[in-house]
């Protein structure tokens, strides 16, 4: 056990830092900080810088492109790029859907949409949840029939996280209704202009629109947009979960969250002395931070042990739990902190409306991004799910 | 003792519940928040022909209820249903003062005001007072026959729509005495008064609200100069029971909702409230609502008795729906799932109420270390 940092590693940080010093927009920063929301240009900017200095696909393999880090510089990078209010990198395309072509693609499929992603030609959506299946995500419904050299696909996904960006979904579909629930269902690549999608937004209850509905009716797909074999998508679903949880817990987000709380509570004054001086408020954030700091530990012993060749499994489980837990009692506190400044709203679907949000001491809107992370501990497999999935390991059939 | 509502409260309760049933379902609730003054002017003067602003208000006042039980009976149903219209404001926060304070001629309004046809505002946080009654920077000076204001007032609730502002400011003392405080009726019109509103997260509007010099006769103080204190803290007290029993009802239509999904809502072909994991957890949140009612009652009861005893089960109450109101909504949201997450469906607006209760006269930390330091009093 060393739990310093090596030579290679503290130049490694450095050099991200510097990176982030030159190269990160202001205004983009500016906006993550302020909780704002950053648009597809906004997105689409960043995207570019990170890909022109290679540090786009940092979980890609050498053989495709990426920059193969281990997780260590993982690690560094999630922490710098926190502290700097960079913008997060939207995974569908780079983190989701790139793993399951370079295991289950043909290299065809590989040669043509990763560039694609890279380059951003591609903004890529995920169509898993339906209204009916959610938890239970076996259940889908959303069904494609084959029809010569394509399949016709006919349903409805939800909860389709900025597909009002994106020109490309990837969908479970049940492509056989006759057999075991995970065993009819089917990868596919669907083009978002082809006829007959219709995308709806969804407002959520801190008043923005982030999430749609996703409606197929008599979608004509390619046969050759399949990923790997007919019915057997359920075990690239199950792939694509485990990859999507390796970042799950949040660590930099809980990092740049806590240092917000600190900035928020040194500010805010509760009677005639900062609130961060409230032994009781102290206390509080103590707490969160004993918590981070052994679960950032957690994070990089089960993401060092999967670099080495092990999957994390019932690990990712635990961190999805504890990392989200740990990012909402950090949205929480920054709640609080706000004290009476946490009540005013600007809706995040008006552009631009948050300048006119009173905000001495600073804190954003913190109310609507603790009303906003309430989703963290829902999505991509609840954490009853998760919890569950952990149960069910450890405790066998007794679960 | 005897745990029953009274004949008359027990009707108020049904009248209202049958009412907001029939008028004030989420879709109606929904185009409220999104209109551009985020009220009703309609539902507010037919709730005030029913008599629910005069339920507000003593018989002396001209109102016939007023009481700790009352304000619990009114605002547990305006919670249920979810209502945004500013009863709390106009009536029991600055109606109340006026009420509480007023002279002849100043308490005239309080006739408006039951009748439904003003709307008022309390001007009363600043913007480094967070839940500090007592700490107030805006000054009142007497000048000329007159009286002058500066100063700048937070996240004041219904400030633009209101027609006359209560506004607390120092005459004399330091910044944190409880002493040299006053209020002062301020109307609208005023000359220097600048109100900049905006949209609150949980509903109906609020403002930072500037006074740069605004010129008052002498007859705009409200009671004693320099007084005003005791009288501030004793509407705060009736606020905090409104706004506890207004949780409360909000408590109960979120758990409601969350019962009625676990029942209908069903993954890998069964309720998902067959799930034990899920099943207990509602169990418990069934449990911490009636803590959650007990508390209620208790600050109701209370209200009218000496300040100490008063104060003591306001923090309390206070105290324990924060940290209850925090669990309902939370395990609310979470045992819905995705659908607890859209603002089109109910628990969305409900659950937004209850959390930001707590930002209101002092949160769960706040009340706690008071009911501390009360007790050592």
């Amino acid at each position: 056990m060393d739990l310093s940092y090596t030579e290679e590693e503290r130049a490694f940080r450095a050099d991200v830092r510097m990176f982030l010093q030159d190269k990160l927009p202001n205004d983009l920063s500016d906006k993550v900080r302020n909780g704002q929301e950053l648009g597809k240009e906004g997105h689409d900017r960043w995207h570019a810088i990170l890909n022109a200095q290679g540090w786009l696909a940092t979980n890609w393999p050498a053989e495709f492109g990426g920059a193969a880090w281990n997780a260590v510089q993982r690690h560094i990078f999630e922490e710098e790029a926190a502290a700097a209010y960079a913008p997060r990198i939207v995974p569908f395309g780079l983190s989701m859907l790139a793993p399951v072509l370079q295991k289950f693609g043909s290299k065809e499929q590989n040669d043509y949409w990763l560039p694609r992603i890279l380059s951003g030609e591609d903004w890529w959506c995920q169509g898993y949840s339906e209204p009916g299946a959610g938890s239970d995500l076996a259940s889908l419904k959303t069904a494609a029939v084959r029809d010569g050299d394509h399949y016709i696909v006919n349903g409805q996904k939800t909860w389709t996280t900025l597909g009002q960006h994106a020109n490309m979904i990837f969908c479970l579909v049940r492509t056989d209704k006759s057999v075991k629930q995970q065993e009819g269902i089917s990868f596919l690549l669907i083009d978002m202009d082809t006829p007959g999608i219709e995308v709806r937004p969804i407002v959520l209850l801190d008043g923005g629109a982030e999430v749609n509905e996703v409606w197929f009716t008599d979608v004509k797909v390619p046969a050759e947009n399949l990923v790997g074999e007919e019915n057997k998508g359920w075990t690239y679903a199950k792939y694509l979960l485990t990859h999507e949880r390796t970042n799950i817990a949040g660590v930099g987000f809980s990092q740049a969250g806590l240092t917000a709380v600190k900035r928020i509570a040194k500010a805010e004054m509760a009677g005639g002395r900062p609130l961060i001086e409230n032994p009781h408020f102290a206390a509080r954030v103590a707490q969160v931070e004993i918590d981070l700091m052994a679960m950032s530990t957690t994070n990089l012993r089960i993401v060092s042990k999967a670099a080495a060749g092990q999957a994390p499994g019932v690990e990712s489980s635990m961190l999805k739990v504890k990392g989200t837990i740990i990012r909402q009692e950090i949205n929480d506190l920054a709640r609080r902190a706000a004290g009476i400044y946490a009540m005013p709203f600007a809706s995040e679907a008006v552009e631009g409306s948050n300048m006119a949000l009173p905000n001495p001491h600073a804190a954003g809107p913190v109310a609507a991004q603790y009303f906003n992370n309430r989703k963290l501990s829902i999505f991509g497999g609840s954490n009853e799910i998760q919890r569950q999935i952990i149960a069910k390991t450890t405790l066998g059939g007794a679960a | 003792m005897n745990f029953d509502l009274t004949e008359e409260r027990q009707m108020l309760q049904d009248t209202l519940r049958r009412f907001l049933r029939d008028r004030y379902d989420t879709e109606t609730r929904n185009a409220i928040l999104e209109s551009e003054g985020g009220m009703s002017a309609e539902i507010w003067a037919e709730l005030a022909e029913l008599g629910i602003i005069g339920a507000l208000f003593t018989e002396e006042q001209g109102g016939f209820g007023g009481k700790g039980f009352d304000l619990a009976v009114v605002f547990e149903e305006l919670g249920r249903a979810g209502v945004v219209e500013p009863f709390l404001d106009t009536a029991v926060l600055a109606g109340g003062l006026i009420a509480d304070l007023g002279n002849a001629a100043q308490q005239a309004h309080v006739e408006e005001i039951i009748s439904g046809t003003l709307q008022l505002a309390f001007a009363h946080g600043e913007p480094n007072s967070r839940y500090d009654l007592n700490r107030v920077t805006t000054t009142a000076k007497v000048q000329d026959g007159g009286i002058i204001l500066r100063g700048r007032k937070a996240v004041v609730v219904n400030a633009e729509a209101a027609d006359m502002l209560v506004v607390s400011a120092r005459e004399s003392g330091d910044v944190a005495d409880e002493a040299g405080i006053s209020l002062f009726l301020v109307p609208a019109t005023s000359g220097g008064l600048t109100v900049q509103g905006y949209a609150l997260l949980a509903g109906g509007r609020a403002a930072e609200v500037t006074l740069d010099n605004v010129r008052l006769p002498e007859e705009a103080r409200l009671g004693t100069a320099g007084e005003a204190f005791a009288s501030i803290e004793a509407r705060i007290a009736a606020a905090n029971t409104a706004l506890c029993a207004e949780t409360l009802g909000a408590m109960e239509t979120a758990t409601r909702l969350t019962q009625e999904y676990l029942g209908t809502r069903k993954q890998f072909g069964r309720p998902i409230g067959s799930f034990q994991a899920l099943a207990h957890r509602m169990a418990d949140l069934l449990i911490e609502l009636e803590q959650a009612r007990s508390a209620v009652i208790l600050a109701a009861g209370h209200l009218e008795d000496d300040t100490l005893a008063c104060e003591r089960h306001i923090s309390a109450a206070k105290n324990l729906i924060g940290r209850v109101g925090r669990l309902v909504a939370e395990e609310s949201i979470q045992m819905h799932g995705g659908i607890a997450m859209t603002q089109e469906y109910e628990l969305a607006h409900i659950a937004k109420r209850i959390v930001m209760a707590d930002h209101r006269f002092g949160d769960t930390d706040h009340h706690l270390e008071r009911f501390i330091a009360l007790a050592a009093a």
